[in-house]
């Protein structure tokens, strides 16, 4: 009995250990991501000045005459995310009061589902819709000049896949709102509107705002869409009709040829690929500080 | 105060409720607009593939591997590697998932270990995808040195969607009453056996739901897997894993070169000219297909566990 409960306990023991350790493959995930882009970077930053990186405007790194600015690149992948955001916005906020405020329990627990569907759809599957319906469909009614690559249709489409992530978001903050606010401002006479826009809004803003800065974080790592149907040309401009690369469309332009490992333009993806890291990482940092403020306010 | 109080302007005030009223209704019309808008996208969406791609939609074009010639390029390659990746990454981002988040839930003392690995379970749920498909280039095929191969892929995905699958299971964990516990222990079972005998099994509906969602995730990503290399023209399958002779089984297929669902698509779509845009509208549906069913089985599942589970 004595060494079958000793057993036992080391039993217990041996599978917490075996639990910490998975526990602890994250960590090392996030370590390994860590490693892998800071020291190729470095490989790249001993060639390239950091100022030359940050301040250049050409990006030119399969050229004879190479020049590595990440603004171009930075320009394209702000203006594809800043396109999306545009769309997402108002329409994940609307759907978010629509669903929180108005609407049927029963028509929320239907909808929800299909919305979410939006940012189920593969990528690739968006690319082809962006370049091969909506670029064709803006040309015709709307910018009839504009390239067939363009960064404005991937920015509309990116916006349509980010609505999921701006709605339910915002949705949980709207409904953390406790109940007696609205029931007070209905007491006074409130309509619905007058409730949704000056009660529930105000008071879920960080959440609402931490929900833009989500969305924001998944448009600039959007790769898929703008690779196929942005044009994968480094272009420093604010002209969303233009074609333009993003740091993502860069990442995936150069995997697909056959650079050899340690080369410049080997490297250059990495420092693409920390820039990309710092800058979601930025609005992530944003969004999880904004929402802890909406959990601790009631 | 002079004058008393005028009574009110009765007519003034109903015309002003019945503005706001009005207001009222529009915007639930508008909202209502706005969503709709979102999901016609998605309807638009699907008809447009269907349109490009079903005439391409034939048994032929399961059967068959890619091709010069569209009309005779099929995503027998392709599907088979999806087959094949979705094997290594469910094997790898299952057990790791559902142990750290059984770990996060029911053992982690509260210290700066468990808060690291918290921090870095939600970091992760928000790196870029792109970002994966570097690591497995500079560690999985440099530093590790696991070559170009499914087995690489596999990892790559499980990677991201491990938070996916901890996210899910640890809601599921948490949704088991404590009083469950309690009674377990105070029959004398251990932790383990506690967790292993009833809470995991009473909440492998939640992360049965997670999983799906997550290999979902995992079967339409196109990213990650570009950087190791795997937009190449496969015009074979994998090394099948059972065998003819002793010793029947063969890991062999871990190691083989592959294509995916994502990646044959983008091949098409990228290709100079509009010859192949019916195969990538085709290959396009068919993983749309693949991910409405494994999302719609998620939808299924939960909305039945909700109805069923009354603790």
């Amino acid at each position: 009995m004595a060494t079958r409960n000793a057993l036992r306990a080391l039993g217990e023991h041996v599978i917490e250990a075996g639990l910490l350790l998975a526990a602890l493959s994250s960590i090392a995930i996030t370590t390994a991501i860590l490693y892998v882009l800071l020291s190729e970077s470095v490989g790249f930053f001993r060639v390239v000045s950091l100022v030359d990186f940050l301040t250049d405007t050409m990006w030119t790194p399969l050229f004879a005459d190479a020049r590595f600015g990440i603004l171009p690149l930075l320009c394209g992948t702000l203006v594809s995310s800043g396109v999306g955001l545009a769309v997402a916005v108002p329409l994940g906020l609307t759907s978010a009061l629509y669903l929180s405020e108005f609407a049927h329990p029963r028509t929320r627990e239907i909808v929800k589902p299909f919305l979410e569907l939006l940012a189920g759809v593969p990528t690739v599957v968006y690319g082809y819709f962006a370049l091969l319906f909506v670029t064709p469909l803006l040309q015709r009614w709307l910018f009839p000049d504009m390239p067939g690559f363009n960064v404005l249709s991937p920015g509309l489409v990116i916006g349509v896949m980010i609505i999921p992530y701006v709605s339910s978001l915002s949705e949980d903050a709207m409904r953390a709102v406790p109940m007696e606010l609205r029931e007070a401002a209905f007491a006074m006479g409130a309509t619905r509107l007058q409730v949704a826009a000056r009660v529930v809004l105000p008071a879920a803003l960080s959440g609402v705002a931490a929900a833009f800065a989500l969305g924001m974080s998944r448009a600039v790592g959007e790769t898929m869409v703008v690779a196929i149907a942005a044009g994968q040309q480094p272009n420093l401009t604010l002209d969303p009709r233009q074609p333009a690369a993003t740091i993502t469309a860069y990442i995936v332009q150069v995997a697909l040829g056959d650079l050899p490992h340690g080369s410049l333009g080997y490297l250059s993806i990495f420092a693409a690929g920390l820039t990309l890291m710092l800058l979601t990482l930025g609005f992530n940092v944003a969004g999880w500080l904004l929402r802890r403020r909406f959990r601790e306010a009631y | 105060m002079a004058r008393s109080v005028a009574a009110p302007d009765l007519e003034a005030l109903r015309r002003g409720i019945r503005r706001r009223r009005l207001g009222d209704r529009l915007f639930a019309l508008f909202g209502w607009a706005c969503m709709t808008a979102a999901l016609l996208v998605l309807a638009a969406l699907l008809v447009d593939l269907a349109i490009d791609g079903l005439p391409h939609l034939r048994w032929d074009f399961f059967t068959s591997f890619p091709s010069r010639k569209p009309e005779r390029a099929g995503i027998l390659s392709a599907w088979v590697g999806s087959l094949a990746v979705m094997g290594v990454t469910a094997a790898a981002a299952i057990p790791l998932g559902v142990a750290a988040a059984v770990y996060l839930e029911e053992y982690g003392p509260k210290n700066w270990i468990t808060d690291a690995i918290e921090i870095s379970v939600t970091n992760l749920a928000g790196v870029p995808s792109i970002v994966f498909g570097l690591l497995a280039l500079g560690f999985l095929v440099y530093v590790l040195d696991l070559g170009r191969n499914v087995l690489t892929g596999g990892l790559t995905l499980a990677m991201l969607v491990l938070p996916i699958v901890i996210v899910a299971t640890r809601e599921a964990v948490r949704a088991v009453p404590f009083g469950i516990r309690e009674a377990a222990f105070a029959l004398g079972a251990t932790k383990w056996q506690t967790i292993w005998h009833h809470v995991l099994p009473y909440s492998m509906g939640g992360i049965a739901t997670g999983v799906i969602i997550a290999l979902a995730r995992a079967i339409g990503e196109t990213a990650p897997l570009i950087t190791i290399g795997a937009l190449t023209y496969i015009a074979f399958l994998p090394t099948s894993p059972v065998q003819a002779e002793w010793p029947f089984l063969s890991f062999q297929w871990l190691d083989d070169p592959f294509t995916v669902m994502p990646i044959q698509t983008f091949n098409w779509i990228s290709r100079p000219g509009d010859d192949f845009q019916g195969n990538a509208a085709a290959a396009g549906l068919v993983l749309m297909g693949m991910t409405l069913v494994m999302n719609g089985a998620a939808i299924w599942l939960r909305y039945r566990l909700r109805k069923r589970v009354r603790w």
